[in-house]
């Protein structure tokens, strides 16, 4: 079983080089192989999640070096979860370009398969430093796919995008080596025995460091007050680039979720729940800072820009709470705004590239085409994004704000996460009633050429929708597998022994 | 020697913190590669600093310089070369594409433009 760990990673990397080597000249041929190899990557990721869910944690060794010495994949509930996540997100990106986009500039699908790879690798690395080494993976890809066709505006954003994530390298490798300087290991789960045996006159460098690599994740996750990367980079990059780039922001909330709660969590003796105090404030101002956003945008890709920082503060209020109910939650939640993101990227992509001229400011414009059958999309994927019932995005909220009664902040959580949603629906109300209705009242019709029925990018968007019904449908099920996975999270002993053997526990407090 | 890498450290990080603020992209440019070589000799220093030892454990051997650092070191160096490659690119394109080199994309005082692309 082990040997299978590895695959989200090497599938994407040798499919990525076969495109760039062989098939770099043909269109057509690279279509084939990057949506093969992403079903293909959906089908093993969707064993892997199967196989964690009737398993402890399971080790990978890279070159079989044992661990702590050399390099180790893990999959457990939450990495298995989050590499399924990717891979569907990625199918439905790659569907999505396969109509148009992927020619506007070179080698799109490449670079998708390298971004694909280096977030699975992020998700199911077991050691910092090579959580560092996935981090730049899918940064160089991002890089790339964020500058694909170019543009003036694009490479304006993009010059800040790369600029903001270097500075953010720089001081994650900072924080790397403080934290190796005083505890001697990378091996996550090693960390998690040595933390507690660090020095008291160490102790302060080992926080320093900690917090460091808090405030690097965080810029990833785009908290604030670290986010102002993400609504030019959103607006700004292309369309399914916009909609992968929904899974970037959670890979920072996935390794906030990991480090802290297994080198930083219940074992970590006076560092323990380093990240507690730090997480909620900060999400509880992403959130109002990002439907404010909502509120004042002027163009489409923006609003949902805004939209994307207002999720990430709620993903990251529960979080931050730091208690198992409260991240299964959190987790659903994840789930739920990658797709419904990726759903309203995918779908503004429509809507703008049929209204000519207008493009994606929120003016009133003449009707164009297909307008009736994109307000229904547009409108399921906003109450997605808001969070009204019936969709996921209602019943994450209701099993944050049900986590959070326990909590001294509870009425802080309830008053935000309810006033925060009747932003986002009036923003969003009044984005569609600009795009759809208000048009009757202007005379004449758009027409853009070539906007006929993109079969490929309308099952790409349908299939993100479909993946918000699917999560409602069966929410049961899916929590029970995420209340699975925070246990795991809570439990760190199981994640510890399968990296370093049965008795490794024994050594911790010595 | 403590003294003196240190104070290196910190010259070379202060240096490029102050040039990654400024406006124009071939100080940032400048700042960015400055910091990654305050971090390169920070995680240098970060297996501690020992002179003339092997960076090897075995039989025999009791003073030896950790060599793991050394391992990340070149890690980093080889990512942040070929960082550096790509922005230096990237900004000469910019600048063509925009037709000034400011970061933001317009000079010093220029009015924002009109419909506010946030």
């Amino acid at each position: 079983m082990g040997d299978w760990i590895v695959v989200p990673i090497l599938l994407p990397a040798v499919m990525a080089a076969l495109i760039v080597l062989a098939v770099r000249h043909d269109i057509i041929l690279q279509r084939v192989f990057s949506i093969t190899a992403t079903v293909a990557l959906v089908a093993v990721s969707l064993w892997l999640v199967i196989f964690a869910n009737g398993h402890a944690p399971e080790m990978y060794a890279l070159g079989d070096w044992p661990a702590p010495f050399g390099i180790v994949l893990v999959l457990d509930r939450l990495s298995a979860m989050m590499v399924l996540l990717t891979s569907l997100l990625g199918l439905g990106v790659v569907l999505f370009a396969s109509s148009e986009w992927d020619q506007r500039g070179k080698h799109f699908h490449a670079l998708l398969q390298f971004q694909l790879m280096g977030v699975n690798g992020a998700f199911l690395t077991g050691d910092v430093f090579n959580l560092f080494v996935f981090f730049e993976v899918l940064l160089i890809a991002s890089y790339g796919l964020m500058l694909h066709g170019a543009g003036a505006d694009r490479l304006k954003a993009g010059m800040q995008y790369v600029v903001i994530n270097l500075t953010g390298s720089t001081l994650f490798l900072i924080g790397v080596g403080m934290i190796y300087s005083v505890t001697g290991t990378l091996n996550m789960a090693d960390l998690a025995i040595q933390v507690p045996n660090v020095a008291s006159g160490d102790a302060a460098l080992l926080r320093a460091g900690a917090l460091i690599l808090l405030l690097v994740f965080c810029v990833k996750a785009a908290l604030v007050p670290v986010h102002f990367w993400l609504p030019g980079t959103y607006a700004n990059a292309p369309a399914p680039v916009a909609a992968l780039f929904a899974i970037m922001t959670k890979v920072g909330a996935y390794s906030v979720l990991r480090v802290y709660s297994l080198a930083f969590g219940d074992l970590a003796g006076d560092m323990a729940w380093l990240a507690e105090p730090y997480i909620l404030p900060a999400a509880l101002i992403t959130l109002v800072l990002g439907m404010t956003g909502v509120l004042a945008a002027k163009r489409l890709n923006s609003l949902i820009a805004f939209s994307v920082i207002g999720s990430m503060g709620t993903l990251l209020i529960a979080i931050g709470l730091f208690t198992p109910e409260a991240i299964s939650a959190g987790l659903y939640y994840l789930l739920h705004s990658t797709f419904s993101a990726a759903a309203l990227f995918l779908i503004a992509d429509l809507v703008v590239s049929r209204r000519g001229e207008f493009g994606d400011s929120l003016h009133t414009a003449p009707r164009f085409h297909q307008s009736g059958f994109l307000a229904v999309l547009f409108f399921v994927g906003a109450i997605g994004m808001a969070g009204m019932p019936p969709l996921s995005g209602f019943v994450g909220k209701l099993q944050i704000m049900d986590a959070a009664r326990d909590s001294d902040a509870m009425v802080w959580i309830w008053s935000i996460i309810l006033v925060t949603s009747l932003m986002c629906i009036i923003g969003f109300g009044r984005a569609g009633s600009v795009l759809f209705w208000k048009s009757s009242s202007v005379d004449g019709e758009i027409t853009v050429q070539g906007a006929k029925w993109p079969v490929l990018p309308i099952i790409a968007s349908c299939g993100m929708v479909g993946a918000l019904v699917a999560l409602t449908v069966f929410a049961g099920p899916i929590s029970e597998y995420l209340q699975g996975a925070a246990m795991q999270l809570f439990e760190p002993s199981q994640y510890i022994e399968a990296v370093l053997g049965e008795n490794a526990l024994s050594l911790v407090g010595q | 020697m403590e003294f003196l890498v240190a104070s290196s450290i910190g010259l070379l990080t202060t240096c490029g913190t102050y040039l990654l603020l400024r406006g124009r992209t071939f100080p940032v440019v400048v700042g960015l590669a400055m910091l990654s070589y305050a971090v390169n000799v920070f995680l240098f220093a970060m297996g501690r600093l020992t002179i003339n030892m092997p960076p090897i454990l075995r039989e025999g051997v009791t003073e030896y310089t950790d060599p793991l650092p050394q391992a990340l070191v070149l890690t980093a160096i080889v990512i942040s070369f070929g960082m550096t490659a790509l922005i230096v690119v990237l900004s000469i394109r910019a600048y063509l594409e925009i037709g000034n080199d400011h970061v933001d994309g317009r000079p010093v005082g220029a009015p924002s433009e009109a419909g506010d692309k946030n």
